[in-house]
């Protein structure tokens, strides 16, 4: 429960951070409203109707009443009077793209199912190469395998940015959601999974590796084989639960924060999910879509650590909560 | 393969001869390749063990007790061709009733562990698995190498925790490791290598972690066990208030061989060699008038890559001059100073008798 406190608060101070990065400090800056507005409003029009867009868009109120009303908006929703009519933008509301004109949340909404298909599926990758690599390579210590996985290891991490620049494309083309067909679902997202895996299941063995190592070495492991345990039983029953606690944390991070944008993976396969939707607001400098993308990466971030904490008490009973 | 020379070294208990011991390990050597060299933990060991009966082995750290337990237990990581790092090197023969261990397969030596041959470790706390309920660990134990469904075996091990005192057990069986006192640990350990009701029982150091009355506790409960499960016990300690507490015969270790061997009357009453002096002189005692300074053995236990040469004891031993350097070059073989009691040493058996009464005997 304190826990979960602990992630509103947490919440609530990352939204304070993110808007003051992209509203107060390009004012620190020097930007004034009316350059702010004139992103909506477009250049060609006059400083008259830039000044009383900027007006009724709340620009000139203090950022500290900006944020306040930002922050009403993505809890009971907000409207926007353009004086030709009142635009109702229901809650939550993360406001209109300078670009598109477009409210930013059910484009958010929109993108999340091609970031959660791509991340889902290459996390479960991931995992299972790089725990079984890393499992591999801890019983085989010093033998070929060991040090050939370790090495291709350290040059799938190099390798994979690489891969980038080939310029790869999937070869179903374009994402088709899950609920649509799951086989061209899969079949579309495939090569986007393998190479986000390939760029983490190194890091996932060489951790996994080392905790093995570490386990291994336990005196209980002693123990399990004095009762006649046979090997396979004494690593996947005994080891690899002790090992797989800092392969936990580190994956939850990663989740969470891929969960916000796989921006280069996403943005080599076309696939357009979060990280293109934060690329591009910020190729354009479209505010309204960084601070929209940021805020749900933060979340995820947040969520995922919130999970990993839970799942330490399932995995490890000394730290269960009372 | 078995020569009857080396055989005929073991030590048995008259009227025994003709018996084939439960346990027998002859010439047990068990050495480890390292950059510095080859540590020999084991060097040249041998002892015999019957049924239903308690071997203590004694000695300081380092001179080989675990490791020998280990070599019994095939627990020590064997020397392979795809690995780099090298494992131990075993030779010597182990007979576990009749069956020889080191020529026969891993796999083999593991569907005895268990289930023939059960041990029980120093550190409860670490030898448990933190992750699991004792219960699973218990029940694990015994499914291993008995076919029954979780429910049968749920209901051994709740019927194990209580043989061996822990209250509540039904209610215990759920909690891990970590919620149990360092007594009730040991206990748990102990009802989990008893699970299969093992014929050989290696008790390593059990009580070094123990607070002195728990200490009592489980000494007692290792013994009432033994007579209920009627198992063998080899007990590794380096308290020879343990030894005296439980043992029928006693085992003394000294850098991976055996000095002295004998039952735990012989070696209680009339040690006979240098270093069982120093041992038996260096426990505190109360009962003595104007104690003196402890017995304590001067010098610390020798390097295992560069064993002193002929008595591995003859840097630190207060005697090793009286026979014109023979202690310096010859290794001492174990020779019988009374029947059932063996001795390395070169020192005659007139001038150990003397020694004993007149200057060790009146100090203990």
């Amino acid at each position: 429960m304190r826990r979960l406190l602990w992630a509103v608060v947490l919440l609530i101070v990352l939204s304070m951070v993110t808007f003051s990065i992209f509203y107060l400090v390009p004012r620190l800056g020097g930007a004034t409203p009316e350059t702010l507005a004139a992103r909506y409003v477009g250049r060609a029009a006059t400083a008259e109707t830039v000044h009383l867009t900027a007006e009724k868009l709340g620009l000139l109120d203090p950022v500290i009443v900006q944020y306040w009303h930002w922050l009403k908006g993505i809890f009971v929703g907000a409207s926007y009077d353009y004086g030709s009519g009142v635009e109702h933008c229901p809650a939550p509301c993360l406001g209109y793209s300078f670009i598109t004109k477009q409210p930013v949340w059910p484009e958010l909404l929109d993108r999340a199912p091609v970031t959660i298909s791509l991340v889902v599926g290459a996390s479960i990758i991931w995992l299972i190469a790089g725990v079984s690599i890393g499992v591999i390579s801890a019983l085989r210590r010093g033998t070929v395998f060991d040090r050939g996985a370790m090495g291709v290891a350290l040059a799938g991490v190099s390798l994979a940015f690489f891969s980038y620049r080939l310029g790869i494309t999937a070869p179903g083309g374009t994402f088709v959601p899950f609920s649509q067909n799951p086989a061209l679902w899969a079949y579309s997202l495939l090569l986007p999974w393998i190479t986000l895996a390939f760029l983490f299941s190194a890091q996932y063995a060489r951790l996994t590796r080392a905790g093995m190592l570490e386990t291994m070495s336990e005196d209980y492991i002693r123990t399990a084989r004095a009762k006649g345990l046979p090997e396979r039983m004494v690593i996947l029953k005994h080891a690899l639960r002790g090992a797989l606690t800092p392969v936990l944390t580190i994956f939850g991070l990663d989740v969470g924060l891929l969960l916000g944008g796989a921006i280069l993976t996403e943005k080599t396969f076309s696939l357009n999910g979060l990280g293109k939707y934060a690329y591009d607001g910020i190729v354009s400098g479209d505010l309204p879509k960084i601070l929209g993308v940021t805020l749900v990466a933060g979340f995820f971030v947040i969520m995922a650590n919130l999970i990993v904490d839970l799942l330490y008490g399932v995995i490890d009973p000394r730290v269960r909560l009372e | 393969m078995t020569t009857p020379a080396l055989r005929d070294l073991v030590i048995r208990h008259p009227g025994q001869l003709d018996k084939q011991p439960f346990l027998e390990v002859v010439d047990l050597k068990v050495h480890f390749p390292t950059d510095d060299g080859l540590v020999k933990s084991v060097d040249g060991l041998s002892f015999a063990l019957d049924r239903g009966r308690t071997l203590g082995i004694v000695g300081e750290s380092g001179s080989g007790k675990s490791v020998t337990s280990l070599a019994v237990m095939g627990l020590h990581t064997r020397p392979s061709s795809e690995r780099t790092r090298p494992g131990a090197q075993l030779s010597g023969e182990i007979y576990l009733d009749g069956d020889e261990l080191l020529s026969k397969t891993p796999e083999y030596v593991r569907s005895l562990r268990g289930k023939r041959m059960a041990m029980i470790f120093q550190d409860p706390l670490s030898a448990m698995n933190p992750y699991h309920t004792v219960g699973q660990q218990i029940i694990e134990a015994y499914r291993i190498h008995n076919p029954v469904n979780k429910k049968v075996a749920r209901k051994h091990a709740i019927d194990m925790l209580g043989r061996v005192g822990i209250p509540e057990p039904s209610r215990r069986i759920e909690s891990y490791p970590h919620q149990f006192s360092g007594g009730m640990r040991q206990r748990a350990m102990i009802a989990m290598s008893l699970s299969c009701d093992p014929d050989l029982l290696i008790a390593d150091e059990p009580t070094t972690a123990l607070d002195v009355t728990v200490q009592a506790q489980i000494l007692d409960l290792i013994r009432d066990l033994q007579s209920e499960f009627n198992s063998s016990v080899v007990l590794i300690t380096h308290d020879l208030g343990v030894v005296a507490e439980l043992a029928d015969d006693v085992l003394v270790m000294y850098a991976g061989r055996a000095m002295e061997y004998g039952s735990a009357e012989q070696l209680f009453n009339r040690p006979a060699h240098p270093y069982t002096w120093g041992l038996l002189g260096s426990i505190p005692r109360f009962d003595r008038v104007g104690a003196e300074r402890l017995l304590a053995i001067k010098g610390t236990p020798p390097s295992l890559i560069n064993v002193p040469s002929g008595c591995p004891f003859h840097p630190r031993c207060g005697y090793a001059a009286r026979n014109g350097g023979l202690s310096e070059d010859v290794r001492p073989e174990l020779a019988p100073v009374e029947p059932g009691h063996t001795v390395a040493c070169h020192l005659s058996p007139t001038e150990r008798e003397q020694i004993w009464e007149h200057e060790i005997a009146p100090k203990l």
